[in-house]
């Protein structure tokens, strides 16, 4: 059913140099210790690793939950904070796709659709068989949804331990993760010009509107780079 | 509402609304072919949008990072970005020296 050798092989991207286990690992104990705060319990706090798997979302709904804010509003923010994931799928499984492999698989694994392990498969889906890559994902995805569950579990134990020094230093982490893996990412023009004019634009449209700022963001300069890529042959 | 009833809401609304996204998105993919433009156009909105995100992240952020200085982010997340680049790429160097550094500065 599963391709276990090539299932192992995604499993495995946890090590190495370029492991996200690390910037995992911090992000989610930091993330454990805020919903601690948040008056989550153990359970729920694991829960939400577990059900969500996608920080900033889970930030987001936190810090609603601290001010006091509906369901419908978290609903709606967190909606517009992870609504990079449909982006970012559509543009990572038409690559795993393979007539062979069912619906299924494809429809379940999304759920381990985070920034880690996009770039992750973005970066490695070219070693693998085509017919068997979304075993490879889903070798991935358990890998580094499992470390998040984990470490959240981790996080809310620790949090009596984590001064704010140290929850600081954890949160810049992921951000530098992040940021090095584009950068490594950037091996064309239309790529490059995304990633460029996307880091600029985020913070200057969130001046205008908190909320909607990612999707324009996203979409203004994804736009201009594809044009712009188009035009010059890429 | 009891408090944990509406945290378990607030659990389930969470989930909800990021599920949608990624399933729509796979949903989306049984129809977009890899040598299209549309694959091509999604695939820079994707990038576009991770790097808003993560400007946003370091310029604005949420939870405990916001008490940190803005000059003392921006200049970790460089140095840790060029000690990238000249470790080969690798990544555990870079993210490791990044908590303790901005940890000593803040």
């Amino acid at each position: 059913m599963i391709n276990s050798k090539v299932f192992f092989q995604g499993l495995k991207s946890l090590k190495g140099s370029r492991s996200p286990a690390i910037p995992l690992a911090a992000c989610f104990i930091a993330l454990g210790a805020l919903l601690k705060d948040a008056g989550f319990n153990i359970q729920q706090s694991a829960a939400s690793s577990l059900f969500t798997y996608a920080l900033p979302g889970q930030l987001v709904m936190a810090e609603s939950l601290l001010v006091g804010a509906s369901v419908i509003n978290i609903f709606i923010a967190v909606w517009l904070v992870n609504f990079r994931l449909y982006p970012m799928t559509v543009s990572l499984f038409p690559l795993l796709n393979h007539v062979s492999q069912p619906k299924w698989k494809y429809y379940l694994s999304c759920h381990f659709l985070a920034v880690s392990s996009w770039l992750i498969a973005k970066d490695s889906y070219k070693k693998i068989n085509k017919k068997h890559r979304i075993d490879f994902w889903i070798g991935i995805g358990i890998g580094t949804w499992s470390t998040a569950v984990l470490m959240t579990v981790i996080g809310y134990l620790a949090a009596d331990y984590l001064n704010k020094d140290m929850l600081i230093g954890l949160a810049i982490v992921n951000p530098v993760y992040f940021f090095c893996m584009m950068i490594g990412a950037m091996k064309n023009l239309s790529i490059s010009l995304a990633v460029i004019l996307g880091t600029v634009l985020g913070p200057v449209i969130y001046l205008v509107s908190t909320e909607w700022a990612l999707l324009f963001a996203g979409l203004i300069a994804g736009t201009i780079a594809f044009l712009f890529g188009e035009k010059n042959g890429k | 509402m009891e408090s944990s009833e509406i945290i378990i809401l607030a659990i389930i609304a969470t989930s909800l609304a990021t599920f949608i996204s990624r399933f729509m998105g796979a949903l989306t993919s049984e129809k977009v072919s890899v040598k299209s433009k549309i694959f091509q156009w999604f695939n820079c909105v994707a990038y576009s949008t991770l790097a808003a995100l993560l400007g946003r992240m370091i310029i604005f952020p949420a939870g405990v990072l916001a008490e940190s200085d803005v000059i003392i982010r921006i200049v970790v997340v460089l140095i840790c970005v060029i000690i990238f680049i000249i470790s080969k790429k690798n990544l555990v160097i870079p993210t490791v020296f990044s908590a303790i550094l901005l940890s000593i500065l803040s």
